[in-house]
């Protein structure tokens, strides 16, 4: 998973804020955010940045193509806190004596587990968001510090 | 499953997977959880005078240092196991000499001021069951316990709490910055100003007695009317308030007074300062800067006790906080277990530990162990070697032996130590 600082070290890195964000790293977490696209970048554009602007788009390529049911997760902004995990009201229904009162899981059938200190994403066809009975959800999107869920 | 120590809430529901005696994969523990479990990035190794020697060697050159020393301070324990702790103070009483850890310059006055049973405090399965109103006080839970929320605080469901905190709870963060838990208690972030918090803590005290309060009246008479309504409150204390308020923690008494559903938490970031602080306090009746003086204790600002039950007297000074130590260049020798002053201390301080002979026991380089004069490596608890902490609200936990290690553990070395004394 590509990181902020991969992105930083391909923009232009001279803080001219015409992209609208205050410093290039600021830009470079709302481009992983997808909060904002290459293109808003102008000085990129323009000529002596043609490699770095390929490499940025294969960079940001994989997340653009998100699960079929369109939730990323940005396992570098996750802290693995979990918040997540509690939150899902799938979580709650199908785990009321684990991840519903906050311990740790303690069958499959959750959407969100944390491995290796960062949030695994599993059983994605449940999610509230998706299904004839579909609501627009957030209930994992608010709880997260970081960002790290978003559904495009 | 395995017990995290990462940070002073001592998860207990890590999974781990062990292959070729190295933890592999962890389980519900966050990043800097799963990170701290994984183990060392950079491994200690025994030394002398930044030489490679065995562990034998470098116990007995310890040993020697201390003996010789006129005013040798003991320091951290945070990170150690109270099994460790209680070797350390038993140390500490040997060579007659000053013992102290971080929470000298954070949580140790709150601490102290829980164990006097000045504040209701609770259990942090109550916080789960029954809490309906939450204050992050100066504590950026997310940031340095970061399980806080949804293991306890906020989010889980609980037995009192069945609509979670969707309906069932209100979090609010009092704070200079708008931090990650701030941003969680979203339509209740109060942010104060820089140590604000006196102010802030005197006109919520104000609201709450019914007077307006002299400061910010519409946020504060809000506020005061959230926290009134509790049934179960606690107040999590991080480090911001009490660095504010310091040696005033009797106008945090007096607001804790007027909430009668409130309780008072502190935040702790290392795994067992908490513990050291209980094992300390069992010891002498202070939490930290202690010195133990011929038959004496002296703990500081200077309270001289006189305990002739167990035979020691003690003095409690702040001249026996590391920082006071070092700044008044008091201390001829210092040996630091499980922490990393360097790291934390202001550089002004750092020239006279740089120029004392100071011994460290960890399990990983740290910028500490890069000046001392004798390094000595020990097993990670909780990973490599078992022992007992003590959860940030007081709950004992045990820690979990995952992988097997050669490496002694701290309670081993400062026996060592002890004998070759
Ligand atoms: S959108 Fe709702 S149901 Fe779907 S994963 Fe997130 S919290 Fe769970
Ligand atoms: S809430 Fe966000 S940071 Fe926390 S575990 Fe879930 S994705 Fe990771
Ligand atoms: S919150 Fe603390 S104890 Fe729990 S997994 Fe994270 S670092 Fe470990």
């Amino acid at each position: 998973m590509v990181t902020v600082m991969e992105l930083y070290q391909l923009l232009p890195k001279t803080n001219c804020k015409i992209c609208g964000e205050s410093t290039c790293m600021a830009f470079a977490v709302a481009l992983l955010g997808r909060k904002r696209n290459i293109s808003d970048c102008t000085p990129l554009l323009e000529g002596n940045f043609k490699k770095q602007k390929e490499k940025l788009e294969v960079l940001l390529l994989p997340s653009a193509g998100a699960e079929e049911t369109g939730m990323i997760v940005h396992p570098e902004l996750c802290t693995g806190c979990g918040n997540c995990v509690v939150a899902c009201p799938v979580d709650v229904a199908n785990d009321p004596r684990g991840a519903a009162i906050g311990c740790a899981p303690t069958n499959d059938k959750v959407i969100f587990k944390v491995v290796d200190g960062k949030v695994m994403a599993s059983n994605i066809k449940e999610c509230r968001r998706f299904g004839k009975n579909r609501v627009l959800c957030y209930a994992c999107i608010d709880p997260c510090p970081t960002g790290a869920i978003e559904f495009v | 499953m395995a017990t995290c120590p990462g940070c002073a809430l001592l998860c207990d529901d890590i999974d781990v997977i062990v292959e070729n005696n190295r933890i592999k994969e962890t389980r519900n523990a966050c990043r800097r959880g799963a990170a701290r479990m994984k183990g060392c990035f950079n491994r200690l190794a025994p030394s002398i005078a930044q030489k490679p020697v065995d562990i034998e060697s470098a116990i007995r050159k310890a040993a020697e240092i201390l003996k010789v020393a006129k005013s040798p301070m003991l320091f951290g324990f945070s990170n150690s196991t109270c099994e460790a702790q209680v070797k350390g103070i038993q140390l500490a009483k040997k060579l007659g000499a000053i013992i102290d850890d971080t929470s000298s310059f954070c949580q140790g006055l709150l601490i102290e001021t829980i164990f006097q049973e000045k504040f209701r405090t609770c259990m942090l399965e109550d916080v789960r069951n029954k809490a309906d109103v939450l204050v992050y006080w100066g504590s950026d839970a997310q940031d340095s316990e970061p399980r806080h929320l949804s293991r306890f605080s906020y989010f889980p469901r609980g037995e009192s709490r069945q609509r979670g905190y969707e309906e069932d709870r209100i979090a609010v963060a009092i704070d200079v910055r708008e931090s990650n838990t701030a941003k969680i208690c979203k339509g209740h972030f109060y942010r104060i100003q820089p140590k604000g918090d006196r102010e802030f803590i005197l006109a919520l005290t104000d609201a709450l007695s019914g007077k307006v309060p002299a400061y910010e009246p519409k946020k504060i008479l809000e506020l005061a009317a959230i926290l009134k309504k509790a049934e179960f409150g606690v107040i999590f204390a991080g480090i911001g308030l009490t660095y504010s308020i310091k040696e005033d923690m009797e106008i945090l008494v007096a607001l804790a007074d007027k909430l009668s559903n409130f309780h008072i938490m502190p935040m702790v970031g290392h795994y067992n300062m908490r513990g050291f602080n209980e094992n300390l306090f069992k010891e002498t009746g202070f939490v930290n800067r202690v010195k133990f003086e011929g038959k004496a204790v002296q703990h500081s600002p200077a309270e001289v006790l006189d305990t002739p039950s167990r035979g020691v007297t003690l003095v409690h000074d702040d001249k026996y906080s590391i920082v006071e130590a070092l700044r008044n260049e008091s201390i001829d020798a210092l040996l630091v277990a499980g922490s990393d002053p360097l790291s934390s201390l202001p550089r002004s301080l750092v020239r006279h530990l740089a120029s004392i002979p100071v011994i460290c026991i960890d399990p990983c380089v740290t910028m500490t162990s890069k000046i001392t004069a004798v390094t000595i490596p020990c097993a990670v608890s909780g990973v490599e070697s078992g022992g007992t902490a003590v959860r940030m609200d007081g709950k004992k936990i045990e820690l979990s032996k995952i992988i097997e290690s050669d490496y002694p553990t701290d309670e081993e070395l400062l026996t060592r130590l002890m004998e070759a004394l």
